[in-house]
């Protein structure tokens, strides 16, 4: 590799790996002394028959270690966001351990170029005795910034944390959230060259995480290297453009985030787009109804698990009517991946309202506008249900599912361009109405005129 | 034409003076390099941490200071009572509060130290499981932060030099050495057991039974006199033997520690060194132990 390439590389991976002990008890990552003597004294020779090998494992105990990582090999170039993903103990952490150097790797190497910033928890070293104002600076050297640095942003620092009123109080009185605020503060200001960032959007309520949000864009925006680690698939979409697959300690594909995400909730998280039963008697419902499919369309008429939010989603149901004469309405809940229920939607088609069905197949189709949901994961429950007498012949709360991400430059949407976490449960895009009404609401008043508005 | 050659790359400011930072990870095979310059650049944290232990203490205390008198203060009432009153034991010649005062004064010192080290990783095992920094660190701030208790606890010790009338001798600006004798031996079996303690944690209950047992093997209840040359020399292969005979010889005009202190400080170079190495080769482990 030439020089010239390797000054534009931040971060270089190089078939790391990472073995971890795993015990037989639970508590057998650190041992006693005691355990240690009396095994020597039970088994004198053992420590002699066993030679170490050139990872200094014992051979004889192999069976009780695990690759926690292994043969994982990537660059990310600077200024590049990218994030990672993959199932509990898939190996990301310890990738950012690894990186942020707080363990040791196995085998492999790591090289990093730039000041290194990291986000693994936020608020580590808070002293619960000590001052906002001390724990900024103690918090501060333990991310690594120097006093005069500290110095410089303090002031940038609380107002970033809103706990200005507060700062001479010890931390001990504050609320989590305030804490909280406080600690990703002094880690936002870390200014670093390489970000690495671990679930920190748990944090604090919705206007927070906004803030942090639009930090970390502002970060990469600057040029910045980020690696992110989330199970936010939303967050990863929007702010990274590649991604990372981890799976059982590997990389198990790469690509950019948008298509990779939506291969992991297919693939990794089962979300599936149709379900079909196609035997009328073991299908859900009962002895007047069967659901037979459901699938989820775009307007194109394909099946398909991908929304950007300005698409149009369709959602068919197939079923069968077995057993004639009842007022039947199709319809669906609507959650998205945080448990929330959207909202519920039942069959409007007037041709069939009120009106016994005969029995035969079915099919409902209903459209959900573009510009409607926000982003996310949303799961559609199908169900089938008589007005009059209630009964409900079947419901199926998370029988399929699809994501609704929103890629820059397609079109117009109600973010307007706008970055950063963008609350709300839904994302209506509405009509709105702005006209200039005086042009000179001064009244002539020539002293604002003249002044900082001209 | 001219100007566009003068251009220069667009690449980002850090990248072009040529100070970006390189962090190079790799499993190390065999030795351990022991790193003395990052942790020179890490000092900073170094201070805070030791700033941050001092502020704490003195502001969760009620009593503040004054705890830090109170322990050494009542020791040596104790060890009057019983050992200078009681069994008669011998003081060269000084009244055996100034006696037992002049050893308490660095002893306590040294087992707070060594202790507050050798408890120091396991303790801060939520920064060392979230954040990188030379671990090393972690153990030297607790040794550092002692010195405040024991300025307090000096304070009582020129009090009570007034009440009995004793004047310092000159040696007494070779005082800071024997405490740096102290330092050196607590920090070196300090990182002994810190690192010890992560592997084995059973390693925290031994830690009293070794200071006490350290204790009376160090003339702090008796004179070190009980000796006669060489044995007295060879006594100084405890380091905190040389240090209690400096205290009293630099304090009070005792009989000169001799060529004690050169065995002691020998031994206790060679502690800390080896503490040093044994405690960077097992560093890597912290984490993923505690």
């Amino acid at each position: 590799m030439t020089s010239g390439r390797q000054r534009h590389i931040s971060i270089q991976v190089e078939n790391l790996g990472k073995l971890y002990r795993i015990g037989q008890g639970a508590q057998a990552s650190y041992q006693t002394l005691r355990d240690q003597i009396s095994r020597f004294a039970a088994q004198p020779l053992r420590w002699l028959r066993f030679s170490k090998d050139s990872n200094g494992i014992r051979r004889n105990e192999e069976a009780f270690h695990i690759w926690a990582l292994r043969g994982v090999s990537f660059e990310v170039r600077q200024g590049e966001v990218v994030g990672i993903i993959g199932r509990n103990g898939a190996g990301k952490s310890t990738l950012l351990k690894i990186l942020t150097r707080i363990t040791v790797p196995t085998e492999g190497r790591v090289d990093l170029w730039g000041r290194i910033g990291s986000l693994l928890e936020v608020g580590t070293g808070f002293h619960k005795e000590l001052t906002g104002r001390e724990n900024v600076y103690l918090n501060g050297a333990i991310l690594g910034m120097k006093k005069a640095e500290i110095d410089q942003k303090f002031d940038e620092i609380v107002a970033f944390s809103e706990v200005e009123r507060f700062i001479d109080t010890p931390v001990k009185y504050y609320s989590s959230g305030m804490a909280m605020r406080l600690a990703f503060a002094v880690a936002a200001h870390l200014d670093p060259e390489i970000l690495l960032v671990d679930e920190v959007l748990a944090v604090g309520d919705a206007a927070f995480q906004k803030k942090c949000l639009d930090k970390m864009e502002e970060v990469g925006r600057a040029g910045r290297t980020i690696l992110f680690v989330s199970h936010h698939m939303p967050s990863i979409v929007r702010l990274c453009e590649r991604a990372i697959w981890l799976q059982d300690g590997q990389i198990y594909r790469e690509g950019p985030a948008h298509q990779l995400v939506s291969e992991y909730l297919t693939e990794a998280l089962g979300t599936t787009p149709s379900r079909e039963w196609p035997d009328f008697y073991s299908a859900p419902g009962d002895e007047v109804v069967r659901l037979l499919a459901i699938r989820i369309r775009n307007n194109r008429g394909e099946v398909t698990d991908t929304f950007d939010i300005r698409e149009p989603v369709g959602i068919e149901m197939e079923y069968v009517v077995l057993e004639g004469g009842y007022t039947l309405h199709a319809g669906f809940s609507l959650h998205n991946d945080e448990g929330q229920w959207l909202f519920a939607s039942l069959d409007t088609d007037t041709e069939w309202d009120g009106k016994p069905r005969q029995p035969g197949r079915y099919r409902s189709l209903a459209w959900i506008p573009g510009n409607f949901l926000a982003e996310g994961t949303m799961i559609v429950g199908p169900s089938i249900r008589t007005e009059d007498p209630e009964i409900l012949h079947l419901y199926e709360p998370d029988a399929v599912a699809f994501q609704v991400t929103e890629r820059p430059g397609l079109g117009p949407s109600s973010r307007m361009g706008f970055v950063g976490h963008f609350p709300g449960i839904i994302r209506p895009y509405l009509q709105w109405e702005t006209r200039l009404t005086d042009p000179n609401p001064w009244n002539g008043r020539s002293s604002f005129q003249t002044g900082p508005f001209r | 034409m001219k100007t566009a050659s003068i251009r220069l790359p667009e690449s980002p400011p850090s990248l072009e003076n040529g100070e970006i930072e390189h962090v190079h990870i790799e499993p190390y095979h065999g030795r351990v390099p022991l790193n003395l310059k990052e942790f020179w650049r890490y000092r900073e944290l170094l201070y805070f941490l030791v700033w941050r232990d001092i502020k704490v203490r003195y502001k969760q205390t009620l009593l503040g200071a004054a705890w830090a008198i109170v322990q050494p203060f009542f020791t040596m009432v104790v060890f009057s009572i019983f050992f200078g009153r009681m069994a008669q034991m011998a003081s060269n010649g000084y009244p055996y509060p100034i006696f037992s005062y002049t050893a308490l004064l660095p002893w306590t010192y040294f087992s707070g130290a060594l202790s507050l080290a050798a408890n120091s990783l396991v303790g801060s095992g939520g920064l060392i499981t979230k954040v990188y920094f030379p671990r090393l660190i972690v153990p030297v701030s607790s040794v550092l932060s002692g010195l405040v208790d024991f300025a307090f606890a000096f304070l009582v010790l020129i009090g009570m030099m007034i009440f009995y009338g004793y004047a310092p001798t000159i040696y007494t600006i070779l005082l800071p050495l024997f405490l740096l004798l102290a330092l050196t031996t607590a920090l070196g079996v300090g990182l002994w057991l810190a690192a010890l303690n992560v592997k084995y944690r059973d390693v925290r209950y031994l830690i009293p039974f070794l200071t006490q047992f350290w204790l009376f093997a160090t003339p702090v209840v008796y004179p070190s006199s009980l000796l006669g040359e060489p044995w007295r020399t060879f006594y100084g292969l405890n380091p905190m033997v040389g240090v209690v005979e400096g205290f009293r010889w630099a304090l009070l005009g005792d009989k000169p520690p001799g060529l004690m202190i050169l065995v002691s400080a020998i031994v206790s170079i060679v502690l800390l060194v080896s503490g040093v190495i044994y405690f960077r080769r097992t560093e890597d482990t912290f984490a993923d132990l505690i």
